[in-house]
C-alpha cells in the first residue's frame, strides 16, 4: 500500500494543484477563461425569497369536459345515434342511450384513429375511459389524460411566471416545474416579494385584431410591432377575441402536406365570434397579438366555424410548439396560490456567513490543534490533509457551481471533524501493527490494508445518509447534504491518495528511527 | 495497556437504555413533538429592533393587535432579536404579509424584517410526511447495507442501536420542548449514519476478531474488540464534538438545534455502539462458526 508509482504520484498532484486553484478562485478573481464556475450562496446567506406556487386545475379540467360533452353531443347527433340526458358530475359525463346503439357508441369511443378520444400509442391509453353499464354511459380523463392536462397547464404557467418575473427586472430568477401542478420561483437579493406576489396574480393580454390598412376603419387603427421588433403593421382597433376566449393550443403535424401548424380552441363565446369574424373576412389578414406585439398575421383561407382552427405558416415545429405556447399564456391556465414563502433578509444572510464562517474557521482550528497533540508529526500529515481535503470539497462544489447553504456549511465543518476519522482509523491501526511487526514498513503497510474495510464501510453508510437526503430533503437542506456527500468521497481521496503519499515518503526517509508514531 | 471491562455493565447500560427508551416513548407519545412551521403551517417572522429598550411582551402587544391566532414571541438569541410564529389567517390574499408588514412597521419604526417564512397546510403536511419517509429509507438502507456486508446478528445489533439513538434523541427535543424543522430532520439522518460508522468500525474488528480465536467467549471478545477501537472511538468523537460545538456556540441561532441534535446524536450513537450494538451480539451466541461457516460457504 505504500508503494506508489512515478505517473501516479504526478496525477494525485496534479488532481490536488487543479482542485486548489478551483477553491481560490472563489476568493480572488483570476482573469482568464479556464472555468468561470463559483460556488453559488443560497437564498438563505445572500438574502432573497422563495415561493412556491400551486396550479388549481379543476377549472381547466371541467372546461375540457364540457368541451367534449358538446363534442359527442354533435358527434352523435352527425351519426344519427341516440344519447340524452347529458350531465357533467364528479368530473365524468354521464349520458342514456338504448340497446341498440351501445355496440356502436363503444365502437366509436375506441376508435385509436379517431379524434373524439385520442388514443396515446406511447402509454398504451385513451385520452378518456370509458365505463358502460347497460343503458348508461360514462366518460371520464384517464391517469394519462389528467397528466396530458396537468402537464400542458404547468408549461403554460411557468412560462407566465417566467414573463412576469422577467419583466420586474429580478436577477438571475430561478423558476422550476415541481411535481406536475406547482412552479418554484426563487428571487435572490430580494427581500419584499410583495411586487412580484401581485403581478403573479394578474393576466397577460393576449387579443385577435384584423390587419387593416384602411384608416377609415370604424374603430381606428393602430401600428404595432412584430415580435422581432423590426417589421411593423397597421392594425384595426377592434378586438375580434381576446385571450379569455382562448381554451387551449397545440403544435400538430398537418398529415395532408406534412407541414407543422398550430391549431388551437376557443370557448363557445369566442367560436361564434371567431366564425362570424372570419365568414365576413375571407383573404384579409388576422393578428395575433400579445402584450401590444404582433406574433404573426397569418391570411384567413376560409371560414372557421368549429370554434377550433389552425395557423399555418414556415413553422418549424419548434417555432409553431412556442407559438401554441404563446397563444395559451393568453391567460394564466387556471388560478395559483402561494402555498409557501421564504424571505430572506440581506443583512441576516451576512450574519450567517459570517457565523458559518468563524464556527468554521474554529472547528477546523480545534481539529488541527488536537491533531498535532495528539499524533505530531503524524498529526501534522492528518492537518495537511484535511487542508487539501477542504479545497479538494470547494474544488467539486465550484467545479459543478453548487449552491452553498448555511446547513452546507455546516455540513463542511462536521466533514472536517469526521475527516480525521479515516487517518485516526489508519494511525491506530498501525500502532497495534507496530508492536507486533519488527519491519516497520510492513507495519504501516498492513496497517493500511487491515484498516481499509472499516473505513469504505464506514464512510458509505454516511454516504447513504446523505443521498437520501438530497433525494427527500428540499432547499437549504439540500445543501447540506450536498457537502457531506461531496465531503465523504473527497475525504476518501485524500485519506488514500494525499495521507498516504506523504505516510510513505516519511516512513522511506525515516525507518531507522526508533518511535514511528 | 489497560483493560476497560464493558462487558461488566452491558446489563446495566441495557437496563438503562431500555429505561430511557420507555420514557422517551410516553414523552414522543403523550407530550409530543413541538413541531416549527416547516411540519405545522403557519408563518414564522423574525424582526431585529435596534434600540434595545423593546421586550417581548411589548412585540407581543403590537402584533396582538393583529388578530393573529396561536401567536408566539420570543427572542431569538439576543435580546435584540425576536421570533413571532402564528397560523396564517387568509392564505388566498397575497397581500396579507405586506400588510402585516406595514401594521407593524408603524409601531416600531426601526424594525428590521431578518426573515419571514410562510408555510400553507398542504406544504407542512408533505415535508412531515416525507420527513419521516426520508428517516425510515435511511433505516432500511442501513438495514441492507449491514444486511449484506456483515451476518444478521450483526444486522440487528446495528439496527437496534440505530433506533435506540433516534428515539431517544427525538425524545430529549420532547423532554425540552425544542423546536422540529427541515434541519432536525437533516440531523437525525446525520445521526443515523455517524452511529452506523462507529457501530461498524467496532463490529468489523469483532469479526476480525471472532475469524481469528475459536475459544474467546463472546462476551470476551466484544469487549476486546470495544478496547481495541477504543482510541479511535473517542478521537473521532472528540474531534466531531469539537466541530459540533463549535456550530453550536458560534454557527448563530438558525443551526442551533441542528447542532444540538447533532451533538445529543453523537453521544449517544457512541454510547449505543459499545452497550447496544455489542450486548446483541452476545445476546444472540455469536461464535467463531459463525462468521467462519459463511465464508466457507462462499468459497
Amino acid at each position: 500500500m505504500l508503494y506508489f508509482s512515478k505517473i501516479k504520484i504526478i496525477t494525485v498532484i496534479l488532481i490536488t494543484i487543479i482542485f486548489i486553484y478551483l477553491s481560490l478562485s472563489n476568493l480572488f478573481k483570476f482573469d482568464d477563461n479556464f472555468l468561470k464556475n463559483k460556488i453559488n450562496l443560497g437564498l438563505d446567506l445572500q438574502g432573497g425569497s422563495y415561493l412556491l406556487l400551486e396550479i388549481d386545475n379543476q377549472p381547466i379540467i371541467s372546461q375540457t369536459l364540457q368541451n367534449k360533452l358538446i363534442d359527442l353531443k354533435k358527434f352523435f347527433n352527425d351519426k344519427a345515434i341516440v344519447a340524452k340526458n347529458f350531465t357533467i358530475e364528479n368530473n365524468k359525463i354521464f349520458f342514456e342511450s338504448n340497446p341498440t346503439f351501445i355496440d356502436k357508441i363503444l365502437e366509436f369511443l375506441s376508435d385509436k384513429d379517431s379524434d373524439l378520444n385520442p388514443y396515446f400509442e406511447n402509454f398504451k391509453t385513451h385520452q378518456y375511459i370509458v365505463d358502460q353499464n347497460e343503458n348508461f354511459f360514462s366518460i371520464y380523463l384517464s391517469d394519462y389524460g389528467i397528466v396530458v392536462l396537468n402537464t400542458s397547464s404547468l408549461d403554460q404557467a411557468v412560462e407566465i411566471v417566467r414573463r412576469r418575473v422577467d419583466e420586474t427586472g429580478t436577477n438571475e430568477p430561478n423558476i422550476l416545474k415541481r411535481g406536475n401542478n406547482r412552479i418554484l420561483v426563487e428571487l435572490p437579493g430580494l427581500d419584499n416579494p410583495a411586487r412580484i406576489k401581485s403581478l403573479l396574480g394578474k393576466t397577460a393580454n393576449l387579443t385577435f385584431q384584423f390587419v387593416s390598412s384602411n384608416k377609415n376603419d370604424g374603430f381606428g387603427t393602430e401600428k404595432l410591432k412584430f415580435d422581432n421588433n423590426i417589421d411593423e403593421a397597421t392594425v384595426s382597433k377592434r378586438i375580434i377575441l381576446n385571450g379569455d376566449n382562448l381554451v387551449d393550443a397545440k403544435p400538430r403535424m398537418d398529415t395532408q402536406n406534412n407541414e407543422t401548424i398550430v391549431s388551437f380552441t376557443l370557448d363557445r363565446v369566442g367560436a361564434k365570434k371567431f366564425a362570424r369574424a372570419t365568414t365576413e373576412n375571407v383573404g384579409k389578414q388576422l393578428a395575433i397579438i400579445l402584450d401590444g406585439k404582433i406574433i404573426s398575421a397569418p391570411s384567413i383561407r376560409e371560414p372557421i366555424v368549429g370554434g377550433s382552427g389552425q395557423i399555418s405558416g414556415n413553422f418549424t415545429f419548434q417555432s409553431a410548439t412556442d407559438l401554441a405556447l404563446l397563444l395559451r399564456s393568453g391567460a394564466l391556465p387556471a388560478p395559483m396560490n402561494i402555498i409557501e414563502e421564504r424571505t430572506v433578509g440581506p443583512d441576516l444572510g451576512k450574519d450567517s456567513i459570517k457565523a458559518g464562517i468563524l464556527s468554521l474557521i474554529v472547528g477546523f482550528s480545534l481539529v488541527v490543534i488536537f491533531m498535532i497533540y495528539k499524533y505530531r508529526i503524524f498529526g501534522l500529515i492528518a492537518n495537511f490533509t484535511l487542508i487539501t481535503n477542504l479545497s479538494l470539497l470547494i474544488g467539486v462544489l465550484t467545479l459543478f457551481g453548487a449552491t452553498l447553504t448555511l446547513p452546507g456549511i455546516a455540513g463542511i465543518i462536521l466533514t472536517v471533524g469526521m475527516a480525521v476519522d479515516a487517518n485516526v482509523l489508519i494511525f491506530e491501526r498501525i500502532k497495534e501493527e507496530i508492536k507486533k511487526e519488527n519491519n516497520k514498513i510492513i507495519a504501516f503497510d498492513s496497517g493500511y490494508i487491515k484498516s481499509k474495510t472499516a473505513i469504505i464501510d464506514a464512510n458509505i453508510t454516511t454516504l447513504i445518509a446523505a443521498v437520501i437526503l438530497f433525494f427527500m430533503g428540499s432547499g437549504p437542506v439540500k445543501g447540506f447534504s450536498v457537502t457531506l456527500g461531496v465531503g465523504i468521497l473527497t475525504t476518501l481521496f485524500s485519506v488514500y491518495f494525499i495521507a498516504r503519499l506523504l505516510t510513505s515518503i516519511y516512513i522511506k526517509s525515516n525507518k531507522d528511527k526508533e518511535k514511528l508514531i | 495497556m489497560n483493560i476497560i471491562q464493558f462487558n461488566k455493565f452491558y446489563k446495566h447500560f441495557g437496563f438503562f437504555s431500555f429505561l430511557l427508551i420507555v420514557i422517551s416513548v410516553f414523552f414522543l407519545l403523550f407530550k409530543g413533538l413541538n413541531f416549527g412551521v416547516d411540519f405545522k403551517g403557519g408563518t414564522l417572522i423574525e424582526i431585529r429592533l435596534e434600540s434595545s429598550d423593546h421586550s417581548v411582551s411589548k412585540v407581543r402587544d403590537v402584533f396582538s393587535k393583529s388578530n393573529l391566532s396561536n401567536l408566539t414571541v420570543k427572542n431569538f438569541g439576543n435580546d435584540k432579536d425576536y421570533v413571532i410564529k402564528f397560523q396564517k389567517q387568509n392564505l388566498k390574499n397575497p397581500e396579507f404579509i405586506n400588510n402585516l408588514k406595514k401594521e407593524i412597521s408603524e409601531s416600531f419604526p426601526d424594525i428590521n424584517f431578518r426573515r419571514v417564512e410562510n408555510v400553507g397546510p398542504k406544504v407542512s403536511s408533505e415535508l412531515l410526511k416525507s420527513g419521516i419517509i426520508a428517516i425510515s429509507l435511511s433505516l432500511a438502507a442501513m438495514l441492507l447495507y449491514i444486511w449484506i456486508r456483515f451476518e444478521w446478528q450483526f444486522s440487528l445489533g446495528a439496527i437496534l442501536a440505530l433506533f435506540h439513538d433516534v428515539i431517544i434523541t427525538l425524545g430529549i427535543f420532547s423532554f425540552l420542548s425544542l423546536e422540529i424543522n427541515l434541519s432536525i430532520i437533516a440531523a437525525v439522518l446525520t445521526i443515523v449514519g455517524y452511529s452506523m460508522n462507529d457501530t461498524v468500525v467496532i463490529f468489523d474488528r469483532v469479526r476480525d476478531n471472532l475469524r481469528k480465536h475459536i475459544d474467546i467467549h463472546i462476551n470476551d471478545l466484544t469487549n476486546q474488540s470495544i478496547n481495541e477501537t477504543l482510541s479511535r472511538t473517542i478521537l473521532t468523537s472528540f474531534t466531531t464534538l469539537l466541530a459540533l460545538l463549535s456550530i453550536f456556540f458560534l454557527g448563530g441561532e438558525i443551526l442551533r438545534g441542528f447542532s444540538l441534535a447533532m451533538i445529543l446524536g453523537v453521544i449517544i450513537g457512541t454510547y449505543s455502539s459499545i452497550y447496544i450494538a455489542n450486548p446483541v451480539l452476545v445476546k444472540l451466541n455469536v461464535n467463531h462458526y459463525t462468521v467462519v461457516k459463511k465464508e466457507e460457504d462462499k468459497n
